[in-house]
């Protein structure tokens, strides 16, 4: 199975950032999903980030509680989030990151939950609202599977705490590029490049940056900043919503838009 | 770095850090299960109620607010008539004589102060019977602050009176449309506002749940009702009682009388959930009875959810008490034994409500009503000389629509 060191190692060869789009796992169907998430594949995903459905998702916005609404809708479980998660590998053996709320991780059971989607193929697991002062509640079985840890970092995190989350993260930081919840942007503050090189100078776990980044100039501006990887969700997710009467538009411009974030953040 | 508000959340983190790490849990329940970019705001917030609650001044000021503005103390009033009914001496906390016609003013002064306190201007709340958003508004208006407030659009349709309300006070109320436009979707918004928010805004929570620190600060500020009752209990009927009541539905009114008493092992204490249609249909929000242990808003605590841990839409009569979560701290109280939960159903609620007006002249909010009806299933089983106490947490104005529409009356009925 690929590993995110891998993939960075890869990338820091090649001199460019990862691509990294995020979907919900069964938007708005099963076969509709797995089929985008193969399409984001071929068109140059190097990492995915994959949530599954909850019912309060209080760190996302409209488009993604939407998309978590079309999943379970459709009747997505954990027990399928599992096999799709086989079948995507299956695809190809592209590193996969979940995003979680904790309740699903709970109910499911910690120890279970860890080492059943590792052994279906998953990296690692970020869950949205679970901070590092209560990370000793699933430290242990994540490591116990095999996982690496993804954290989160915040404009409003102050340096002593950025050092801890480092110090706790073995896959990547994923930096949050506004105040706020998931959602497209039609602009990014400038602060978040500041907060790129303020970690990049912290660590030397790689940085990505994620929440409202809905262009290929945002992507290319981040990636020049010194990101390791761009994390693409409400926007694309935002195409499945558009074209869910038209499934090759769906396919087809998810592909055109990813290939376009591609070519921006490889120029650098 | 970035410019940070002058109370300066960065300078205070590692200071702070050790707070919460080792509060806010009431046995393995609580905690502060949130996004990371909520964390120092709720960092903030915990400093600063440490550093006021016992501040000379501020506890002078909201003396006075208590008293002047919310017409503390509440009195207890010796309910002879529904006495009768019930087989027992009842003994109402009158909470719905406050200014704003519940126990949330409680709440939002001590919250509004410590804001103010902090330098904050812009607050925001969730509410599900509009009774907390009313009574943020109310102190929205009073400390000069920006107001806004979210509400599911169906307790906008079923909560009207208390929209307007609001509206005079000069808030803001944003209809939430997620899930069943009830308390919980509007706790999210809120939530989601916030987090794009957290360098000016002071999110006023209504309830004794959510994350740390909030339980304990609104238990802090609802403690007056149980301080009261207990000395009043002591001075009027010369002992005290041999069971306290209280509708749980967040569980802040509950808690602040139950925090009178827990002392107290003799006195039995019982917190009465919404059963909804029945427990047993699955269409209730008695999250204490019915729940299992999980994670949301920030707290672990017992949740109304289903076997994966989707969490559950609820259903009650009583747009205050229909909240599929519940406060640790009752959590905590339920596992010990020290208290009971229990839940009483819509119809007998509407019963109790009816009778209450009956025989006493007074409307109890039906969230209150719960607890008046499962002491009325009590009859019969109950020493005659035994003192309850019932806390009255509000009047019941806001439901005269919702009860008119279960029981139709024609006005010119005898
Ligand atoms: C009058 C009244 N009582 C009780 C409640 C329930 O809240 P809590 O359990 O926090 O007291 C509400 C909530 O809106 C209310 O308006």
């Amino acid at each position: 199975m690929k590993t995110y060191k891998q993939v960075f190692a890869e990338l820091a060869q090649a001199g460019r950032s990862a691509l990294i789009p995020f979907f919900v796992v069964g938007d708005p169907d099963f076969d509709t999903s797995l089929e985008v998430v193969k399409t984001a594949i071929d068109a140059g995903a190097d990492i995915l980030e994959l949530g599954i459905a909850f019912s309060d998702p209080i760190a996302d916005g409209p488009t993604i509680q939407k998309a978590d609404i079309r999943a379970a809708r459709a009747g997505m479980t954990m027990a399928r989030a599992l096999d799709f998660i086989r079948q995507v590998k299956a695809h190809k053996d592209v590193p996969i990151g979940l995003l979680m709320y904790y309740n699903l991780i709970y109910q499911y059971g910690i120890e279970r939950f860890f080492a059943d989607f590792h052994e279906a193929g998953v990296n690692s697991v970020l869950v949205a609202d679970l901070s590092i002062d209560d990370v000793g509640e699933i430290e242990e079985p994540a490591k116990a599977a095999g996982l690496d840890t993804v954290f989160m970092v915040t404009p409003v995190t102050a340096p002593d705490r950025m050092k801890l989350i480092a110090s706790k993260t073995t896959g990547f930081i994923y930096t949050v590029s506004v105040l706020g919840v998931t959602g497209s942007r039609d602009n990014l503050s400038d602060t978040v490049q500041d907060l790129v090189s303020e970690l990049k100078k912290l660590t030397d776990v790689p940085v990505c940056v994620g929440f409202g980044i809905s262009k290929p100039e945002h992507a290319a501006a981040i990636a020049s900043a010194g990101a390791d990887g761009i994390i693409i969700g409400s926007k694309v997710v935002g195409l499945i919503e558009a074209n869910l009467q038209n499934k090759e538009k769906m396919l087809s411009e998810i592909a055109t838009f990813l290939t376009e974030v591609k070519t921006a953040i490889s120029a650098g | 770095m970035f410019s940070m508000p002058a109370s300066g959340i960065e300078n205070q983190i590692s200071r702070i850090e050790e707070n919460m790490k080792h509060k806010g849990r009431f046995g393995d329940y609580g905690g502060f299960y949130v996004p990371e970019v909520l964390i120092p705001v709720l960092e903030e917030l915990e400093e600063a109620f440490y550093r006021f609650y016992q501040d000379e001044q501020f506890v002078a000021d909201l003396a006075r607010l208590y008293k002047d503005y919310a017409g503390r103390p509440s009195p207890l009033y010796y309910a002879g008539r529904f006495s009768e009914h019930v087989g027992c001496k009842v003994y109402l906390k009158r909470e719905d004589l406050l200014h704003g016609g519940a126990h949330k003013v409680n709440n939002t002064l001590g919250q509004g102060l410590l804001a103010k306190y902090m330098g904050k201007t812009k607050i925001i709340a969730e509410t599900g019977a509009g009774q907390h958003g009313l009574a943020t508004a109310m102190i929205g208006a009073l400390f000069g602050m920006d107001t806004k407030i979210f509400m599911g659009v169906t307790d906008i349709e079923r909560q009207s009176v208390n929209v307007h309300k609001m509206k005079l006070c000069g808030a803001e109320v944003i209809g939430v449309e997620g899930g069943s436009g009830t308390l919980k979707d509007a706790i999210n918004d809120a939530l989601r506002y916030w987090t794009a928010n957290v360098t000016d805004t002071f999110y006023l929570f209504g309830s004794a749940c959510g994350p740390h620190p909030y339980p304990t600060i609104v238990k802090h500020f609802q403690t007056p009702i149980g301080k009261e009752a207990r000395r009043q209990s002591l001075d009027i009927i010369g002992r005290l009682p041999d069971m306290v009541v209280a509708c749980v539905g967040g569980g802040s009114n509950a808690i602040g009388i139950f925090s009178g008493f827990v002392d107290d092992k003799d006195v039995r204490i019982v917190g009465v959930e919404a059963g909804g249609r029945s427990v047993s249909s699955g269409l209730h929000a008695a999250t204490l009875v019915a729940g299992k242990v999980g994670i949301l808003h920030g707290a672990k605590a017992y949740l109304l959810q289903d076997e994966e841990g989707q969490v559950h839409d609820t259903e009650s009569v009583s747009a205050g008490l229909d909240y599929p979560s519940v406060g640790p701290e009752h959590c905590l109280l339920k596992d010990t034994g020290r208290a009971e939960y229990v839940a009483a159903e819509d119809e007998e609620v509407l019963d109790a409500f009816s009778l209450l007006c009956r025989c006493e002249g007074i409307l109890p909010a039906l969230e209150s009503s719960h607890a008046l009806a499962w002491l009325l299933r009590q009859k019969g089983k109950l020493d005659p000389e035994q003192v309850v106490i019932v806390n009255l947490s509000g009047r019941g104005d806001k439901d005269v629509g919702i009860v008119e529409e279960h029981r139709p009356m024609n006005v010119d009925d005898k």
